[in-house]
């Protein structure tokens, strides 16, 4: 039962309490990049969360079973961008057979999510906090994935709000939506503490 | 050269974001963080442009990605070594320059096509950039939030610290206003 406990505070801390994209700033440009639609928001949150679980399980396993034993450590950072590399091959194409439509709408953004900084930024949170069991290193993984779903997903449905107000013209853009997020921190921050 | 202003890839290009919002609480980290991605990303630069005529399409990306890891390796070992105290205050953040959005765009877009000399100085010149808009945010938040510069205290001694300034909160709302500053001056000029 304890244990059951310690997993679901993690899934809870890392969803909304240190949310990747609000608090740890990961991520952030494809959240200002794709979150201007909800679907798309949706869809990439969805795609993020896949190959964060998959990454972030995959390079607990590397670190712990591969390079630890062996002092292998210094082959960490590169070990660990060639799984999230060959995670995403495999959602593009994934995405791209089944969801056309999806796919042409992303554009550029699928496979940039190599070089989003929530799923390497994820791995290394993982082995700082020296997570030290498989369970607790997917529960996190996943948690995250839907914490930035969560995320992009809030902040898609203002932007499509945003779009009718009436903006001063040095506002638009940008600069506007980094302050909207700049308040979407504030609001998480209510949060703090409510778990470790 | 155009990385200072003309492309500055923060305010332009906002490439780079991740770093550039969670480093600079202070100055301090805000140019150590710059200067390692200066290093990065001449040394990216370099050896994407040497070894541009063997790529293969498909695997480009990935081989700019290793290349980047490698000296990103050797940037927070560096770190690590030298400045102990640095490095645990950037903690992941120096190891996620390998997906900083600069160095493979600059990779991508400039590297891959151009010689070494051309290569060498737009890395230069974006580095720069890079460097100045994260020390100019720094500075401002650094100033607010606890009323000193780069740990000298400056402000007079009523001056009231905005604590929310060194939180997440003053990193998105600082750069939402020197984006939007900074488009009020280009539309001024045009």
């Amino acid at each position: 039962m304890d244990r059951v406990m310690v997993l679901l505070m993690g899934f809870i801390s890392i969803m909304v309490i240190n949310n990747l994209v609000l608090t740890k700033f990961l991520g952030i440009c494809l959240f200002l990049g794709v979150s201007g639609r909800l679907d798309m928001g949706f869809g990439m949150g969805a795609a993020v969360t896949f190959v964060v679980t998959l990454a972030g399980t995959l390079t607990w396993l590397i670190d712990h079973m591969i390079l630890r034993p062996y002092g292998l450590q210094v082959m960490q950072y590169v070990s660990f961008i060639l799984v999230i590399a060959g995670a995403v091959q495999l959602v593009e194409m994934y995405v791209r057979k089944f969801f056309t439509g999806l796919y042409d709408s992303f554009g550029i953004f699928l496979p940039l999510i190599t070089t989003n900084c929530a799923i390497l930024g994820l791995c290394l949170f993982i082995n700082l906090w020296d997570v030290d069991n498989l369970p607790e290193a997917a529960v996190l993984s996943l948690g995250a994935g839907l914490g930035f779903t969560l995320a992009i997903c809030i902040m898609a449905g203002i932007r499509e709000n945003l779009r009718m107000a009436d903006v001063p013209a040095c506002l638009k853009g940008a600069p506007i939506t980094l302050i909207t997020a700049g308040l979407l921190t504030l609001a998480f921050m209510g949060f703090a503490g409510m778990v470790r | 050269m155009a990385g200072l202003w003309g492309e500055n890839p923060v305010l332009r290009l906002l490439l780079g974001m991740c770093p550039t919002l969670a480093v600079t609480a202070a100055v301090k980290p805000a140019l150590t963080m710059g200067i390692s991605v200066i290093f990065v990303l001449v040394c990216a630069n370099i050896v994407v442009s040497l070894m541009r005529n063997l790529l293969k399409s498909h695997l480009r990306i990935l081989m700019f990605t290793l290349t980047i890891a490698t000296f990103v390796t050797m940037a927070d070992l560096f770190l690590k070594a030298y400045l102990p105290a640095m490095s645990e205050t950037l903690g992941p953040y120096i190891p996620l320059i390998i997906v900083n959005c600069i160095i493979i765009c600059r990779a991508e877009a400039c590297a891959s096509k151009n010689g070494l000399f051309i290569s060498v100085v737009d890395a230069v010149g974006m580095g720069l950039g890079f460097t100045l808009t994260l020390c100019m945010l720094a500075g401002v938040r650094e100033l607010l939030a606890t009323g000193m510069f780069a740990g000298h205290a400056i402000m007079p001694k009523a001056f009231v610290p905005w604590a929310a300034m060194g939180l997440p909160v003053g990193a998105f709302i600082t750069l939402g206003l020197i984006l939007a500053l900074v488009n009020q001056i280009t539309r001024k000029r045009s």
